[in-house]
């Protein structure tokens, strides 16, 4: 999993972009703020992934799957 | 589609916000000055006597409004979220160098789009420049730039700030005589437009932005990072509003040469304007979005606008800050070793975080 919280736009986005080049079916990313959350949503469906997000008290963890 | 959906929201916002910026002119602010975050706070540190430049001393109800405008419409849906931490003196650093730049050029990224719009062809250098230091710091995020983490503070932290504003201005209103202010047609701090138009022109364009994310360095930051135009819709809405509203006012006047609280120098235009992006993409954001995250509890920011308004007062302090006349020496040097300082902060911050750190 990646965690991302903490981080501000947009390096929660590049961080999932750089675990991407690896290729595999599914990612987990973890982050702590709603434009983050926005922005890995659109971003992985960009890639031809399906985002489903959890809200884990303070925080978000999105899963991304092919 | 939903991203679809998104870009006309944006660009209707921009379209928006552009409206009320020109109008803002009409109610007596400079020309191509409806917004300037840079300008309104160079103007707000005179008004405090940070710095004693007579011509641009007045305490901005605009930035208020912005920031409150942002702080009250995070409160309302639940996005005030209170957080800082990540590396805050570098910021401030990196905010009072963004400074230099944009007194340099004469305003922030939004008057910059609002002086194109005014037929300034002088900005069109500027956002030349503007482009191509976010395309230098984009090369450092890509390299895994990193100002670390932030972590979640208190309320009365994220609201301190944005308090502070309000405080400031009611205390302008009620006891007028303890700020400086530029009497009318002493410079572009005697011209403004009403306070409570002001103000209210303030709260809407805060609390849009803060509801779009509006941000003119992360529209071309992600155009050239991600292939998105999305962010970059805000800009070209304000751009296209504001020039029907200029030739519908006749305020519209294409040329370089006289161009209003401008100047004509096109290199330092450009390298104003470069430090600017350049700086503003290793901070996350460009002025205006540094005051909605202020708004937003978030105090990373809310330290960036500390380096701002320490910044303008340095720029004046200093002999930085160009004038209608052109740049000075002192303003020269100054961008010039700003570029260097921001390099160093680019170059410290991304050695060794190639590991995902």
């Amino acid at each position: 999993m990646i965690d991302a919280r903490g981080r501000s736009c947009p390096e929660p986005v590049l961080m999932l972009r750089k675990a991407m080049t690896s290729k595999e079916a599914s990612y987990e990313i973890m982050v702590d703020n709603r434009v983050s959350v926005e922005n890995i949503t659109r971003y992985g469906q960009h890639e031809g992934y399906r985002v489903t997000v959890e809200e884990r008290e303070d925080d978000y963890l999105l899963r991304l799957e092919k | 589609m939903k991203e679809k959906r998104e870009t006309m929201i944006l660009g209707g916002a921009g379209l928006l916000i552009g409206v009320i910026a020109v109008l803002l002119v009409k109610f007596g602010n400079p020309a191509n000055m409806g917004f300037c975050i840079a300008c309104f706070l160079r103007d707000t540190a005179g008004a405090m006597g940070l710095h004693r430049a007579g011509a641009v001393q007045y305490l901005r109800p605009e930035i208020v409004g912005l920031i409150l405008g942002a702080f009250f419409l995070s409160l309302g849906r639940k996005e005030f979220s209170p957080k800082g931490g990540s590396s805050p003196v570098t910021r401030f650093l990196l905010a009072m160098c963004v400074m230099v730049g944009c007194l340099m050029f004469l305003g922030c990224p939004f008057r910059m789009v609002l002086r194109i719009s005014g037929g300034d062809g002088n900005a069109l250098l500027g956002l030349a420049g503007f482009a191509c230091g976010i395309g230098v710091g984009v090369l450092f995020l890509k390299k895994g730039y990193s100002l670390k983490r932030n972590y979640k503070q208190t309320k009365a932290e994220g609201a301190a700030l944005p308090i502070l504003t309000l405080a400031l201005l009611l205390l302008a209103v009620i006891v007028p005589v303890l700020f400086f202010a530029t009497e009318a047609g002493g410079g572009p701090g005697g011209s403004h437009a009403p306070l409570l138009i002001s103000l209210a022109a303030g709260l809407i364009v805060g609390a849009v932005a803060q509801l779009t994310r509006l941000c003119m360095v992360g529209g071309i930051r992600d155009l050239i990072l991600f292939r998105s135009v999305r962010l970059l819709m805000g800009f070209v809405g304000i751009f296209a509003a504001a020039l029907i509203c200029n030739l519908a006012f006749g305020f519209f006047k294409f040329g370089f040469a006289g161009q209003p609280v401008a100047h004509s120098d096109g290199l330092w235009n450009f390298l104003g304007m470069l430090l600017v992006g350049y700086g503003s993409t290793l901070l996350g954001g460009c002025p205006l979005r540094q005051l909605v995250l202020t708004g937003e509890g978030n105090t990373d920011s809310a330290v960036t606008v500390l380096g701002f308004l320490a910044g303008a007062a340095l720029c004046h302090n200093f002999s930085l800050a160009s004038s209608a006349n052109g740049p000075t020496l002192n303003g020269k040097i100054a961008v010039v070793i700003c570029i260097v300082i921001v390099s160093i902060v680019a170059v410290a911050n991304t050695i060794g975080k190639e590991k995902g750190r």
